[in-house]
């Protein structure tokens, strides 16, 4: 095993599709001769050739809703946009065709394709390139929507996702593109979508994070573990479906949650989180749900982002006022 | 409007029913068969129309996008396709699909509102209606694309109106149909309107053909009442995709004779002088059928049974699909994954036990 950032592992998990799939193809803007504005399909153009990997024009909605015809002519691609902020052109590609060409066909013509894209903030970046919308996404019936907190993760999830005959909105947190390196197996495996992962077993309280906001909750898990706090973090890696077992059971055990993301708090995942923990385990709660998120307001230029993402103190302190509830 | 309209275009058949010199050397290359075929097709997609609309005034099928007027370009150009090209079209196209081989009975089940119209038999490459404007056009282009990587002849063809021009799907769709010369054919039918706004409002460059020269592919305006120039314009374009020269824009002119929909009125936005015109003296079947009689082709005693053929394959396609077991409520959960995750298995559950409406 080699130890890799969460860039390589997705560049490797590329690489793997590539090589394992003929029906696998990489589209987007700069992911050719550039290899990726990150470096994510790095050396996949000169290895797979200009036909599997291929540099588009600068059009959003262009390379979905050609990726959706090649989709339903056999192929599966892989296409890339550069960052989430740019992805509303495609929205309507997305919402309108891939989410439901499965359900309008009757199952004849799936969009059976994968969409990469980087997204959150932290990264000093300039202004649109750090949105955190997947609640935009996790709300359209027909779509799963994953997003990795570690390399490992990070190429599993992304060959699950490109093995699943579903469009799969697959986010990477920029972050940590390359905050991390650990040991990635080599070769094809997956990480099934619909199943979280739990970074620590605690007993006090339930933290719910994902992508970006995994390291701040562990942060914070740590601190309080030193004030003798013991939390259960969860990152949910597959943010739709939900695996609500886990999170039920978390909570069911602990009666006390707090949820954390980086997108705004208005409709966005925390709400539907509450909501099903409301439905499951209502009668199991010692204290109000509550979240620790980005505030109502657009994402702030990077002057003021480190006001706006959700830290380790805020969460903290989050935690603190649930168990003195 | 008129006026721009009028610009330069293909056209064999004059309105009277009198080929031109090109126009006498296609008839000429063209089969009994097919002759006829054009006929017939047309006769029956405007016997379909025409009884769609009463079907909807009676409240037995939804809003309807009629299409009588436009029937010389679906019927030309989906006459010059073969069983491997993929069709994706708008919402207006009930004339192509008929001809891909979409079921007349699928296809009153769409206009009911039940998504089994939607699903194409086995082996019929046809997406569904589009209904957002344009948005098909690079799923066209995607499909083409991948009959190239894949090394294969079938083509792929978009139909859309003149108001999806306006569209930033249409320009990409070419872009992408371009640089990357794909066996695309972009097909548009301007028909003058999208809903209430003319042409001359979608665009300042007087034609759509015209356009795809800054994309660096042919555009070819055609008469799209003209059933011959539109096959025979078609099936160049088909030509030259299949031989890997690339992607094709057709404009085919034409009007659609009656509103929008069923829920539109087009005497708010048309004068009467523009439709009298092109009903009286430009339309399609008028002046095919002409041509038929004076060659010899066709007699009145045909033409009537012809028509008695069409009421019949109707009538029966209405009552199939009014027989049609509707779907129970928990189908609406069926195909939106292919495997149904476990909150949408609940849902599903639950609207089981309740039932749905009530």
């Amino acid at each position: 095993m080699k130890q890799l950032t969460m860039v390589q592992a997705i560049c490797d998990g590329l690489r793997v599709a590539l090589d394992q799939d003929p029906s696998v193809l990489i589209l987007g803007e700069d992911v050719g001769k550039n290899g990726g504005v990150f470096r994510a399909t790095e050396g996949l153009w000169n290895e797979f050739g200009d036909d599997r990997v291929i540099d588009t024009p600068l059009a959003e909605a262009g390379i979905i809703g050609t990726s959706i015809g090649l989709a339903v002519n056999g192929f599966k691609p892989v296409a890339e946009i550069q960052f989430m902020g740019f992805i509303y052109p495609a929205f309507e590609q997305i919402v309108t065709h891939a989410a439901r060409l499965r359900t309008r066909t009757q199952g004849a013509f799936p969009a059976s394709l994968v969409i990469r894209a980087p997204y959150g903030g932290g990264i000093r970046a300039p202004e649109l390139h750090c949105d955190s919308t997947e609640s935009l996404f996790v709300h359209i019936p027909g779509l799963k929507v994953v997003t990795p907190a570690t390399p490992k993760d990070a190429k599993g999830l992304l060959l699950a996702a490109i093995q699943d005959p579903d469009p799969v909105i697959y986010l990477e947190p920029m972050k940590l593109y390359r905050s991390i390196k650990e040991e990635v197996p080599e070769g094809w495996y997956e990480v099934p979508i619909g199943k979280a992962r739990k970074v620590r077993e605690g007993e006090d309280i339930t933290l719910i994070a994902w992508g970006t906001m995994v390291p701040v909750a562990e942060g914070a898990a740590k601190e309080l573990e030193k004030k003798g706090v013991s939390c259960d973090l969860i990152d949910l890696r597959s943010l739709y479906p939900l695996d609500e077992e886990t999170i039920i059971q978390s909570v069911k055990k602990t009666g006390r949650v707090v949820i954390v993301h980086e997108a705004p708090k208005t409709a966005g995942l925390g709400a539907e989180l509450t909501a099903l923990i409301n439905e499951h385990a209502f009668l199991y709660l010692e204290a109000p749900v509550t979240r620790v998120t980005g505030y109502d307001a657009p994402v702030p230029m990077f002057a003021l982002e480190d006001d706006f993402r959700p830290s380790v103190s805020r969460v903290s302190e989050a935690v603190q006022q649930v168990l003195a509830f | 409007m008129l006026g721009q309209l009028e610009t330069t275009y293909v056209q064999y058949l004059s309105p009277e029913g009198k080929l031109s010199v090109a126009g006498h050397a296609v008839w000429n290359q063209l089969s009994a068969e097919m002759k006829i075929s054009f006929y017939r097709w047309m006769s029956f997609v405007r016997m379909f129309d025409r009884r769609s609309v009463i079907l909807q005034r009676q409240g037995r099928i939804g809003t309807y996008a009629a299409l009588e007027g436009q029937e010389a370009a679906q019927v030309g150009s989906a006459l010059a396709l073969s069983k491997e090209d993929w069709i994706f079209p708008s919402y207006r196209e009930h004339g192509v699909a008929m001809i891909a081989g979409m079921p007349l009975s699928q296809i009153f089940l769409y206009w009911m509102g039940r998504v089994e119209g939607c699903k194409p038999p086995e082996g019929v490459r046809l997406l569904p209606p589009s209904v957002p404007i344009a948005t098909q056009i690079p799923h066209a282009v995607g499909a083409a694309w991948a009959s190239k990587l894949k090394k294969e002849t079938s083509v792929a063809v978009a139909y859309f109106g003149d108001g999806a021009t306006s569209e930033g799907d249409f320009h990409e769709a070419c872009n992408f149909a371009g640089v990357f010369r794909v066996p695309a054919i972009l097909f548009c039918q301007n028909n003058g309107y999208a809903i209430s706004v003319p042409f001359s409002r979608q665009s300042a460059s007087p034609t759509v053909a015209e356009k795809a020269k800054a994309y660096n592919f042919p555009g070819i305006r055609v008469d799209g009442n003209d059933v011959l120039a539109v096959y025979d314009v078609m099936k160049q374009a088909i030509e030259r995709a299949r031989a890997g020269e690339g992607p094709t824009l057709i404009e085919a002119v034409t009007y659609r004779k009656g509103p929008h929909t069923t829920a539109d009125d087009a005497t708010r936005y048309r004068p009467a002088s523009e439709v009298e015109e092109w009903v009286k003296h430009k339309d399609p079947l008028t002046r095919y059928t002409r041509l038929l009689k004076a060659e010899g082709l066709l007699s009145d005693a045909e033409e009537r049974e012809w028509e008695a053929e069409c009421k019949a394959q109707i009538d029966s396609a209405i009552k199939e699909a009014e027989s049609s077991v509707p779907a129970p409520p928990e189908h609406l959960f069926a195909h939106v994954y292919a495997k149904l995750t476990p909150n949408e298995l609940r849902q599903q559950q639950q609207l089981r036990k309740r039932g749905g409406r009530r």
